[in-house]
């Protein structure tokens, strides 16, 4: 009985503060959480790779199925050390940029193609939409019969696999193309060729670096797969003939390479499209 | 009730020293009338205010004149001078071009960076040539682009509302400003506007449209500045309402 009076009493004094309350900024319950600082994102991988250190460590994780991080980082650093990395990782990047720069550039062509012509809307826009329907790797068997089992396939087949985003998003920049300012156009009486370079063109751009920020980071996706077949270099290769000798520790190299170049990728493409479109105040980049 | 396109009842643009001809010209969408036979004619230099009820089909006349109209159903034949800008309500500014490029946009002549740089002076904004739109406020937005329209030297500037989405005190700036370029470039004016204190302070002749034809058509000849309590303003004013169908009392 009395136990239960002091803690009324408590809940009472606790709650008279609340009537007056000086503040700089009176406001009500923080609804949306505060921004993370760049270093609060990390949390969650670094949480993730303490743990996998740790069962490593006590051997609850064997090296069988999974490296330490720590083993791996050793095994990365002599790799790049002794100098057996850097060929696998030039062959890749060469066969990525190929693939990338002619993906990107005939997507580029192809979108304003279909973008700007009535033919050109109607002859190609479905095939490609036909094309984006069927995995790329599924297209490898034929590639190999009409390309070979070369380079020139590998590098086909990544830029089939570029194309599709980059296109995509760019023709659909490009059929939204505000109405209002091709009415502005028509009443500045603007020929053709200056319409699509100063309103076309910086129009969709938006919408070709959404494309190119998916592009540049799957560009080395198809890689693993394709650097399967008769070759010697390249970080897919590496990790499938470690995968043969059960070297857990530079399957996780490659993966980490390909993070690293996928992150490095992407955050050079924002740092050129931050540049490229610095006219906009987007919230929260 | 078949209509020939709009390519079949020609929209020439050589009319002699900014005037504007109408004859019968009708516009419809889906088979109702918004335009009905229209014939009209505005002399060179005339300030013209166009009135009229929403839907009344003062924008749908203003775009047929701006030749913006090739989608709509129509006979009838426009004269229009070859020289002509539009004015719209939003600025219509590519927001990733400056605002000297902006103005600039297509625009030929020996030196047109200089000719920009003097229209931006002339609408007050000497010195924010490389600001990009975005950083503008809306008034000043529509500065820039009414210098846009003017650095081309129209012989006829049409204006769709161009002040409708601004706030009371900017719109009063905007009217000053607009009666002082006009005054000094003298090309014909026809403003499609709402507001009938508008056309009273700006125009020098006031046509009302209702039910796609014209209700009402008169002349101003009024000095500026004009005091909204000078008794014939008063009775325009009055005289506008009630072809409106606006009744004070109410």
């Amino acid at each position: 009985m009395s136990a239960e009076g002091s803690t009324l009493g408590g809940r009472i004094t606790s709650s008279t503060p609340r009537t007056a309350q000086a503040s700089s900024r009176p406001g009500g319950t923080r609804l949306v959480p505060r921004r993370l600082t760049p270093l609060g994102r990390l949390l969650g991988p670094l949480v993730l790779l303490a743990l996998w250190e740790l069962a490593a460590q006590t051997g609850l994780l064997s090296p069988k199925l999974l490296a330490a991080p720590s083993t791996a980082l050793i095994t990365g650093y002599d790799m790049l050390a002794n100098g057996t990395l850097l060929p696998h990782w030039l062959a890749s990047a060469w066969r990525a940029w190929w693939g990338l720069g002619i993906g990107v550039a005939a997507a580029v062509l192809l979108a304003l193609a279909s973008g700007l012509t009535r033919i050109g809307e109607a002859s190609i826009d479905s095939l490609v939409q036909i094309k984006r329907a069927i995995p790329t790797l599924a297209l490898i068997p034929l590639a190999i019969l009409w390309l070979g089992i070369g380079e020139t396939m590998k590098i086909a087949l990544i830029a089939g696999s570029v194309f599709v985003p980059v296109y995509i998003n760019t023709h659909a920049a490009i059929k939204g193309i505000d109405i209002r300012h091709v009415e502005l156009a028509r009443t500045l009486g603007l020929g053709k060729a200056v319409f699509i370079r100063r309103i076309v063109l910086p129009g969709a751009l938006p919408g070709f670096f959404t494309g190119l920020r998916l592009s540049v980071t799957s560009c080395w996706a198809s890689l693993v797969v394709l650097e399967q077949i008769n070759t010697t270099q390249g970080i897919g290769y590496l990790m499938n003939r470690a995968r043969d000798y059960g070297q857990t520790e530079i399957i996780v190299v490659g993966l980490v390479i390909y993070m690293v170049l996928g992150l490095a990728s992407d955050a050079a493409v924002r740092a050129i499209e931050r540049s490229t479109l610095r006219y906009r105040k987007v919230i929260g980049s | 009730m078949t209509m020939p396109s709009v390519s079949d009842s020609g929209l020439a643009t050589d009319a002699a020293e900014g005037s504007v001809v109408l004859e019968r010209v009708t516009r419809a969408f889906q088979g109702r009338r918004v335009l009905n036979e229209i014939s009209l004619h505005i002399a060179a230099g005339e300030f013209v205010a166009l009135l009229g009820m929403s839907g009344s089909g003062k924008s749908t006349l203003l775009r047929a004149l701006a030749g913006l109209d090739e989608e709509v159903e129509g006979e009838g034949l426009i004269r229009v001078p070859t020289a002509r800008s539009v004015l719209f309500q939003d600025s219509r500014l590519l927001p990733w071009e400056s605002v000297l490029d902006n103005i600039t946009l297509g625009l030929d002549g020996p030196d047109p960076a200089q000719a920009g740089r003097q229209a931006l002076a002339s609408v007050g904004l000497a010195g924010r040539e490389s600001a990009w739109p975005g950083q503008l406020s809306g008034g000043e937005q529509q500065r820039v682009a009414l210098a846009r329209s003017l650095v081309r030297r129209p012989q006829l500037l049409l204006a769709d509302e161009p002040f409708g989405a601004l706030d009371a005190l900017t719109r009063l700036k905007m009217h000053a400003l607009l009666r002082a370029l006009v005054g000094r470039l003298r090309p014909t004016v026809i403003l499609v506007t709402h507001d009938v204190d508008e056309a009273l302070a700006l125009a020098s002749r006031v046509l009302v449209l209702g039910n796609g034809r014209i209700a009402d058509d008169f002349r101003l000849d009024l000095d500026h500045p004009r005091h909204s309590d000078d008794p014939r303003l008063v009775g325009y004013r009055q005289r506008l309402l009630i072809t409106l169908g606006v009744t004070e009392s109410a």
